[in-house]
């Protein structure tokens, strides 16, 4: 059982409707053809440590284009998860805030999550169910969307609907859209594609959730998480990143680190360069790494294989410095620079200073 | 009668057949999907989670009785099934689906219902105690099944794998797994017990290539062949999704090279970005 203290959806539907009414307060809807009231939305709150995740921030704002009512699931240990909750409740256009408490939830493994977020869905009738597309999203959704017998939709990069969802395949190399069917969609959302919600200027209320059992089939060990005082990839401004053409992890820490610092820019690395171990795998940019879209990307000794720029190609502005005049990555690149990078790269940080 | 054999384990490896990682798509005519009428192999991911089984077998020996690769698709994934036993697996399954993919492909949550069955068919002759597949496939990128089967059969998940131990000895039914896990920001490391499902990321191995006379071994392997009709699906398999449109992504103005470090800089400083 679930929290009993929660409403059947229909009252508060019925609640909703009549207070709309009275106060004749504009629906904010994203779709003029969808019905009111239509969209009842669920949404993972990733966190860590108490600070959300970004791609989580981005979902919430593709929930908001959904219109309809904005739930907020956060789950955690018993210590923090009421400080967690009163964050969440912050967060704009949220109508309540669902904590659920358990030591088993706060390292977000999927066997518990997974059924407390079909059991929390079931119970409130939630047409929509989404949250980032991160690593942790990745895990749990997937699962609970089989347990909810929906065919979930991932990393969507754009709603046209209620029903309609936009999401590249192929690595990017395609974009489809597609209509589903499902009585529960189930989706996450690629970060870089919707703009960050704010964190402040809401006010849900909470409710505690309590599931009657939490099924721990995998049990968590330690996380080694790379420490880094730049600023973090996923979300970066700019990122600076380097190929195979830097040989060596000393020459990455020699010329690609210094240039980053300098633009105040997260380091990235290509699939080659964190094979041959030149830089941390989690630094990796590509469809099976990170999907990024800073402002500024800075790509040096890499040449664009198209699993590279899969991660990449959304950058608003990209720059490539490359010795190989046709590497691929200058026909995405808006400038390009044919140069040797042990030369080049010193001299862009010398004069940028 | 072998009263080992209890404890002994067989490895499911769920195969997915895909376009080449190295080719470079073009949207099909009819705005549906993709060309289809290029280079297809066995999706990457999929190719660790065979070497990571044989390899388990190699490291382990007798523990492993039987690697069996399983695939669901059109005709020709039988090809990608004799790869797989090219590579060391010792048996095949192919749910064979009628050649038409492209305008109607299966989608994770049908193929993992699919899997399932498959899982419990197996079970028939000796029972499955660990699924090894991969994180996600390079044509649809969804990175759902294995997770969505795990759920499915209720079994412990490990996703995104780079490391598999067993701390406590080998491989057996109820033996502990550590796994190292390919997190945001690093790595995460979790512990298990047989059977679970674990997807596998590319830091996991290197597959190897299959070798000519294995290639010619593997055409005497078994090899069974299922439609929906023998596993009951016919009817439960229903697409969920229809596609509306595929296109191509927005194009960009890329290609303006720069003579020198000095014109790179003023060009930043003039859009901007420095």
């Amino acid at each position: 059982m679930i929290a009993t203290t929660m409403l059947p959806r229909v009252a508060l539907r019925s609640a909703c409707t009549a207070c709309t009414a009275r106060t004749a307060l504009p629906l904010r809807r994203g779709f003029t053809t969808s019905r009111v009231d239509l969209a009842n939305t669920l949404i993972f709150l990733e966190h860590k440590k108490g600070n959300f995740a970004a791609a989580t921030l981005s979902a919430l704002t593709a929930a908001q284009k959904l219109g309809g009512d904005i739930d907020a699931l956060v789950v955690a240990d018993e210590a923090s998860a009421s400080q967690v909750a009163e964050k969440a409740a912050k967060l704009p256009g949220l109508k309540k805030v669902l904590v659920a408490k358990h030591a088993d939830f706060a390292n977000n493994l999927s066997e518990p999550l997974a059924p407390l977020i079909k059991q929390i869905v079931e119970s409130n009738s939630y047409t929509h169910v989404c949250t980032g597309h991160t690593a942790v999203g990745r895990d749990i959704f997937p699962r609970a969307a089989a347990l909810l017998d929906s065919s979930q939709i991932s990393d969507i990069i754009g709603l046209e609907g209620e029903d309609t969802f936009v999401r590249p395949i192929y690595a990017g190399n395609a974009i489809a859209t597609l209509k589903s069917s499902d009585k529960v969609k189930v989706f996450t959302v690629r970060g870089t594609a919707f703009d960050a919600a704010a964190q402040e200027g809401g006010s849900a209320t909470t409710e505690e959730v309590k599931p009657d059992s939490v099924e721990s089939l995998t049990q968590f060990v330690e996380e080694k998480v790379s420490e880094s005082s730049r600023p973090d990839l996923a979300t970066a401004p700019r990122v600076v990143s380097g190929g195979r053409a830097l040989k060596s992890a000393d020459n990455f820490v020699k010329y690609i680190e210094p240039l980053a610092d300098s633009l105040n820019a997260a380091v990235g690395a290509s699939r080659a360069a964190v094979d041959a171990g030149y830089a941390d795998n989690a630094l990796q940019v590509g469809q099976t790494g990170k999907i990024i879209a800073p402002e500024l990307y800075v790509a040096i000794g890499i040449s664009g294989a198209i699993q590279h720029l899969a991660g990449m190609k959304d950058s608003k502005t990209i720059v490539a410095i490359n010795k190989d005049a046709d590497a691929p990555i200058f026909q995405v690149a808006d400038l390009g620079l044919v140069a040797d990078l042990y030369e080049a790269v010193p001299e862009l940080l010398e004069k940028i200073k | 009668m072998r009263a080992s054999l209890v404890n002994q384990l067989r490895v499911l490896v769920p195969v997915k057949r895909t376009i080449d990682y190295a080719v470079k798509i073009r949207v099909a005519s009819d705005g549906k999907g993709v060309d289809q009428n290029v280079k297809f192999s066995m999706n990457p991911f999929d190719e660790i989670a065979v070497e990571e089984a044989v390899r388990l077998r190699e490291k382990y020996k007798d523990a492993i009785t039987k690697i069996t690769v399983v695939s669901v698709g059109p005709p020709k994934t039988a090809d990608v099934l004799r790869t797989a036993l090219a590579m060391g697996a010792d048996d095949a399954i192919h749910v064979e689906v009628p050649d038409k993919a492209a305008a109607n492909p299966l989608e994770p949550l049908g193929v993992s219902k699919i899997l399932n069955e498959i899982v419990k068919k197996a079970g028939e002759e000796e029972e499955v105690g660990l699924i090894i597949m991969g994180k996600q496939a390079i044509d649809d990128d969804a990175s759902q099944t294995g997770q969505m089967l795990a759920g499915l059969l209720n079994w412990p998940q490990a996703t995104y794998a780079s490391k598999l131990e067993f701390p406590s000895g080998k491989p057996e039914k109820g033996a502990e797994a550590q796994v190292t896990r390919e997190i945001d920001g690093g790595l995460g490391i979790v512990k298990t017990k047989l059977p679970f499902v674990m997807t596998t990321d590319l830091r996991l191995n290197e597959p190897r290539y299959a070798s000519l006379p294995n290639i010619m071994k593997a055409k005497k392997k078994p090899f069974k062949k299922f439609t929906l009709k023998d596993l009951g699906l016919e009817d439960q398999i229903k697409p969920r999704q229809e596609i509306l449109k595929v296109a191509e992504p927005p194009k960009r103005q890329g290609g303006a090279k720069v003579e020198n470090v000095d014109e790179l800089i003023s060009k930043l400083k003039e859009a901007g970005r420095i």
